[in-house]
């Protein structure tokens, strides 16, 4: 399986595939392992996916996984499948992160619900990835340890927040890996390295574990090479978890048996706010040639208008900073993490936050202080929370119409590195897509669909209301299988 | 320093947070137990560790409806929020905290004087860990370090916030004394203000008498026993006083109350205060009890002081403030079963207050104290002798008729008593005379000759009595 001059999604390893080989003992977790293992040495160097390769406990495990059919259990539903971890997973006794230097060698006393779950399915976890300091930001150039490349073209940024993970994906790093989706941290990734990427309705996966950053929005999801593979790691780390008063206690919409149903009579949105000012026209011409597509596949296809879109990025960015600026708060050098000494207990906590965090961080902690503060509260938190629920009740309102909706994911394909870092409102613009839905807490997911005019990858966002994964799993199975077509042909 | 109550009224209203005796901490698994070596009841929440969650603790919900309930508040759907201020024993440097929407809205207590006084809200949060600052004057300013024990920090607390209907440092006094036989009765803590169970805030404010504005008020922190709470307030209101009597107006102000100087001292001014950045919590939904476990709850909640109070006065024809100590020491029941025995209820009354604090006195057999009372009632004992058998049952000596022969306790008869009043009469014209006259003070004359001469066996009343019918 080794290939040495691997271009992006030239192998496409399923996790499906692979868990059922390592499952029947046809292919040792060993074997699939070694083969991520290699890549990585290969390509991390310039890629820069990785703050921490896990070499050592992945062979560990992949050999209890090969063990473990050896003496004819069943390692679980991911058995020997490479994962990729986002770095603000918390992961027992391993560094965990969040890219900051706040954060440098804490190593937390507890694994996250979903690595727990991921374990217990016997993935094989092969390091943690680098994001955005705190996952603030669409590049991965906000690390404190360095930026991601974009694997397809290194000049590139992979998007961000979840850079890391989505770039592990698309060099074959690892078959799956999870990121977590506040404002399209996931998506946006994922449709910039070519990959899948979804945002699950809010509170179908346990954020416990997952350190925050907007914790009314944050969710994790998975990448993947495939529809169906996404299909699986959300079924296999969905569902209700007590640890998180936010979890729903209800079952994960059953994906998986549903990918094949086809779009036929199914109502499809195409977001008019979405499609005009401010998006590449190369992207909007594959995001047309989706609708197209899945009209020829059977589905109703119309434009619709969702008006309340256009504020999300500006609510956006008053409830995440928002919430950011409280979540963040911890960081204050008493009890773990960095500590700058210094005379007094105020100077100390002041002294290690600003040494501790960077830029980008810094500026949304202020913004969200700022928003939060007596006497602008109801100017700007307030409002952004009307908003909020103005953006809910226009999705209810298309979704009245339709089963679906689709968009661009990202405005652009991926962009030069260093190109947005002086000017942060460009870079903001990444998410315009992709925040209505956290906004909403609505699922979401980008598709790869295609290329743009520099020969990239472009993505399709497939939206849909609260607990619509089905729905929308199944018209980015269409959608994926167009685009394989395509790109055979 | 004292202030003129003619001219003056002090108004007081009082922040009370009472922690719960819950088993663990407000959202999450750490015990909440007082003591223990510093940092052991701890887990990643408690720490604030990135990635923990919280999750509301059940059992801290249904004490706070039990409070309500006790209270005659309005148990209502409520919410979190995040108060925001950095501190090194905050944890997450914010304060999970109900804000716009407590759980019980309203209420009122009443106080054993019979007076009423109002009850805002009480809502639900957490509570901080403790420092102490070790070297220079024991606080943050100038210490050399600080130590932090993070074991109280997230232990549940219920902040009962009271109206400015208290008029004196008595009042205050009674209110939290109250409040506490509240919480005990319903169990939602165990009151203990030596341990921190209970603490109190108190908003001082003063005005001219008539006047119907509320003045300035400044609210006093580090009140932590009931003596301190009534030197504090009693200090507070004098130096509003002086102030507004030497011509300056009261700041509002947050105050320290020093037990050392028996001053208050400022903290800061309402200019100075944190900004808290109050928002919802977004890591917990809202809270709504539902009316099936409001009435569950309601069902099982035991009889509360006040309605106590106002039973055992009703019963023994008494003044309800006569009930207060006894109901507050548990033995209304006590009583009340006695006095269903047969007991004569004011004598039954009198014994519980004066004669029973020994905590022991709750084991009493109500029928045994009952026949105790019926013996001194029916002259068997004086009341001297009764007083004696009463401390010895409640040391577990055995039954009054027992214990009384013992002691060889028989009331004399009464032409034995006569004789020794007649004799007393003769021998004593000028003290007569005196008693003759309506001189009542001289009756504890005759009464001390007789218990001289019976060493204390004869009953006083019954030599008051039998002074009375010889007067004619």
């Amino acid at each position: 399986m080794s290939d040495e001059q691997h271009s992006p999604n030239a192998v496409d390893p399923s996790a499906i595939e692979t868990a059922a080989a390592v499952r029947s003992g046809d292919l040792s977790a060993v074997e699939v392992l070694e083969t991520s293992l290699t890549r990585i040495e290969e390509r991390e160097g310039e890629i820069h996916a990785f703050n921490l390769v896990l070499a050592e406990e992945a062979r560990e495990t992949a050999r209890r996984v090969d063990d473990a059919v050896a003496g004819g259990a069943d390692p679980g539903a991911l058995a020997g499948v490479p994962v990729a971890l986002k770095d603000n997973l918390c992961t027992k006794g391993v560094e965990t992160t969040c890219s900051s230097r706040i954060l440098e060698g804490w190593k937390p006393p507890y694994d996250a619900t979903v690595v727990q779950r991921l374990a217990a399915a016997g993935a094989v976890m092969v390091g943690k990835t680098n994001l955005d300091e705190f996952a603030m930001g669409s590049s991965t150039e906000n690390s404190a340890f360095g930026p991601t490349h974009n694997p397809h073209d290194l000049s590139k940024v992979p998007g961000g927040s979840s850079g890391g993970s989505a770039a592990a994906v698309a060099a074959g790093f690892a078959t799956l890996a999870l990121g977590s989706d506040t404002g399209g941290s996931i998506r946006q990734p994922a449709a910039l390295c070519g990959v899948v990427g979804m945002k699950p309705t809010y509170g179908l996966v346990s954020r416990l574990g997952l350190i925050a950053f907007g914790s009314s929005l944050d969710q994790i999801g998975p990448f993947s090479n495939s529809v169906a593979d996404a299909a699986l790691l959300l079924e296999v780390m969905g569902g209700h978890d007590p640890g998180d008063s936010t979890s729903l206690d209800t079952e994960v919409p059953a994906v998986s048996t549903h990918l094949d149903d086809g779009v036929s009579g199914m109502r499809v949105g195409l977001i008019s706010e979405m499609m005009g000012e401010g998006i590449a026209p190369d992207v909007a011409a594959r995001t047309r040639a989706a609708a197209e597509c899945l009209a020829a596949a059977g589905a109703i296809v119309e434009e619709v208008s969702v008006p309340a879109v256009v504020y999300g990025l500006s609510a956006y960015y008053l409830v995440a900073p928002a919430e950011a600026s409280s979540n963040l708060a911890r960081y204050d050098g008493v009890r773990y993490g960095m500590r700058v000494e210094a005379p007094t207990v105020g100077e100390m906590i002041e002294a290690t936050r600003t040494a501790g965090f960077g830029d980008e961080v810094k500026r949304r902690i202020m913004l969200g202080t700022y928003a939060l503060s007596a006497g602008y509260y109801d100017a700007f938190y307030g409002k952004a929370l009307k908003v909020r629920t103005l953006i809910r009740g226009d999705f209810d309102a298309a979704y009245g119409n339709f089963d679906v909706l689709l968009s661009p994911t990202s405005p652009s394909t991926a962009f030069d590195m260093g190109s947005k870092t002086a000017d942060p409102l460009s870079m903001y613009l990444n998410d315009l897509c992709t925040i209505p839905s956290n906004l909403a807490g609505h699922p979401a997911m980008s598709v790869p669909f295609g290329r743009g005019g520099d020969g990239l990858p472009v993505g399709v966002q497939v939206l849909a209301p609260a607990l619509g994964e089905v729905p929308m799993f199944r018209t980015a199975a269409v959608l994926e299988a167009a685009a394989r077509e395509e790109a055979r042909s | 320093m004292s202030v003129d109550l003619d001219t003056w009224e002090i108004v007081v209203g009082l922040e009370v947070h009472a922690e719960l005796a819950t088993r663990t901490k407000l959202f999450c698994s750490a015990v909440n137990e007082f003591g223990g070596e510093p940092n052991t009841n701890i887990d990643p929440l408690t720490l604030g560790l990135p990635g923990s969650l919280p999750v509301l603790n059940e059992h801290a919900v249904e004490l706070a409806i039990r409070v309500g309930l006790a209270l005659g508040s309005e148990v209502s759907p409520s919410s979190f929020a995040r108060k925001n201020y950095f501190y090194p024993d905050l944890p997450k440097d914010y304060q999970i905290s109900q804000f716009d929407r407590p759980i019980n809205v309203g209420g009122s207590l009443e106080l054993p004087s019979g007076k009423v006084i109002g009850i805002e809200r009480a809502h639900l949060e957490e509570d901080t860990g403790k420092s102490t600052h070790v070297g220079g004057g024991g606080r943050i300013h100038d210490a050399g370090y600080s130590t932090i024990d993070y074991n109280r920090a997230g232990v549940p607390l219920l902040e009962i916030v009271g109206r400015p209907d208290i008029r004196n440092a008595d009042e205050a006094r009674a209110y939290v004394t109250e409040l506490r036989s509240i919480l005990v009765a319903v169990g939602a803590s165990d009151g203990k203000m030596e341990e921190g169970s209970m603490r109190v805030d108190c908003n001082v404010s003063v005005r001219r008498r008539g006047d119907d504005e509320l003045g300035t008020r400044c609210e006093i922190k580090n009140v932590n026993s009931l003596r301190s709470l009534g030197r504090a307030i009693e200090y507070e209101a004098a130096r509003q006083v002086d102030l507004i009597e030497a011509g300056e107006r009261v700041q509002q102000q947050t105050r320290h109350w020093n037990e050392d100087d028996g001053r208050t001292h400022k903290l800061r001014s309402k200019e100075e205060a944190d900004d808290y950045r109050y928002f919802p919590e977004p890591d917990l939904v809202e809270l709504d009890p539902g009316a099936e476990w409001i009435e569950r709850v309601r069902a099982a909640m035991p009889v509360l002081p006040a309605a106590r109070r106002h039973r055992l006065a009703e019963t023994t024809g008494s003044e309800l403030e006569q009930t207060a100590l006894v109901v507050e020491r548990g033995l209304d029941e006590l009583c009340l079963a006695a006095i269903e025995a047969g007991a004569d209820p004011v004598r039954v009354l009198t014994h519980a207050e004066h004669n029973l604090s020994d905590e022991r006195s709750l084991k009493l057999d109500p029928e045994q104290f009952a026949e105790l009372v019926k013996m001194e009632t029916g002259g068997q004992l004086t009341a001297t002798q009764a007083k004696t058998v009463l401390s010895e049952m409640v040391e577990g000596a055995g039954s009054p008729a027992d214990i009384a022969a013992a002691h060889g306790f028989e009331a004399m008869d009464n032409s034995e008593l006569e004789s020794l009043v007649d004799g007393l009469i003769e021998s004593n014209p000028t003290e007569w005379q005196r008693f003759c006259e309506g001189d009542a003070k001289i009756t504890g004359f005759f009464v001390g000759q007789v218990m001289k001469a019976t060493k204390g066996q004869a009953d006083g009343k019954a030599v008051t009595a039998l002074l009375n019918t010889r007067k004619g």
